[in-house]
């Protein structure tokens, strides 16, 4: 019994290393201000109090865009629960994203990364990069690569208050 | 199978007047025999007494500028006219048996925009001894966070 009881807490040991060198990503998402694509001045601590979905993308970026129509629909269903998605493009020149701005109709504010903006989220080194953040702005999860739309989902439905 | 590849590429290029259109091509198009892992390049990296290839990053400049391999070129993003043209400027002096390392790194390989356009146009070319780095997920997990060598900035 006692050889199971130490197993268990190294195993409890164990998991919660993996957890601390994991959150040492990134604990608090960092606040920034900058002018979206539209013109208006976007700042991501006037979003605290909201779930915000922070989703790194750019228009060359295949499993990026396939992503798309779906944010803008969990805006449309879940931003009067207090969901908000903000994408950043890391193209190189804003013109395409205004296209696909348009193309996509999203409904959602998006603006322009930079290497600069990438470093203080602890560097956009590869697409998609999404981070979940929480109404206090603590990260809460980050989703490097393509998405698990459905589980994704589920865990927003869980983070957002109760209708 | 290179020779036919390179039968296809030339075909592609010579023929069509939107060279762009080689953006299409899936990276899983390039030859497994020229292809390099990670810990394979950074190890011949590492060991002096090796030749080192010129090496060139064929994707976007936001991702060159946070972190690229030291000593690589920024060439631009393959998959656009803009980005070929500044690749075949850059290998107009070279001998056709120099050895050249292509990378992106921007996306899942599976997804890459950039790579087999690259490769594709050195081949066109007449290029013999072109590598390319195989990044299964992205710069960043496939080689900045196995502690191979890091440079940033322009």
């Amino acid at each position: 019994m006692a050889v199971v009881r130490m197993i268990a807490v190294a195993l409890c040991l164990a998991s919660s290393a993996v957890s601390i060198a994991n959150d040492n990503v990134l604990r608090v998402a960092p606040d920034f201000t900058r002018t979206d694509i539209k013109g208006e001045v976007f700042s991501l601590g006037a979003y605290r109090g909201k779930l915000v979905l922070l989703n790194f993308w750019a228009t060359w970026c295949g499993p990026c865009l396939t992503e798309i129509p779906r944010f803008i629909s969990w805006q449309r269903t879940f931003g009067p629960q207090g969901l908000q998605i903000v994408g950043i493009s890391m193209d190189d020149d804003v013109a395409p994203v205004k296209r696909a701005y348009e193309k996509y109709q999203m409904d959602y504010p998006v603006l322009m990364g930079d290497p600069q903006l990438a470093e203080r989220f602890g560097g956009v080194l590869g697409l998609p990069l999404s981070y979940l953040i929480d109404s206090k702005g603590r990260v809460v999860a980050r989703y490097q690569g393509e998405l698990d739309l459905k589980q994704l989902e589920s865990r927003i439905k869980s983070l957002l208050p109760r209708q | 199978m290179k020779t036919l590849y390179t039968f296809v590429f030339a075909f592609i290029f010579l023929s069509s007047s939107a060279p762009a259109s080689a953006e299409h091509l899936p990276a899983s198009s390039i030859p497994a025999t020229d292809l390099i892992q990670p810990a394979e390049l950074a190890a011949n990296l590492k060991n002096a007494s090796l030749p080192k290839p010129l090496i060139l990053q064929i994707g976007f400049h936001n991702l060159y500028a946070q972190a690229h391999i030291p000593d690589s070129e920024y060439i631009g993003a393959a998959r656009e006219e803009a980005g070929l043209k500044q690749l075949r400027d850059r290998v107009a002096k070279l001998r056709k048996d120099a050895a050249i390392l292509l990378y992106c790194g921007c996306c899942p390989w599976s997804h890459c925009p950039n790579v087999a356009a690259a490769y594709g146009a050195l081949h066109a070319l007449g290029f013999s001894q072109v590598k390319v780095l195989y990044i299964a997920e992205n710069f960043g997990d496939n080689w900045v966070n196995q502690g191979y060598p890091v440079a940033k900035g322009e």
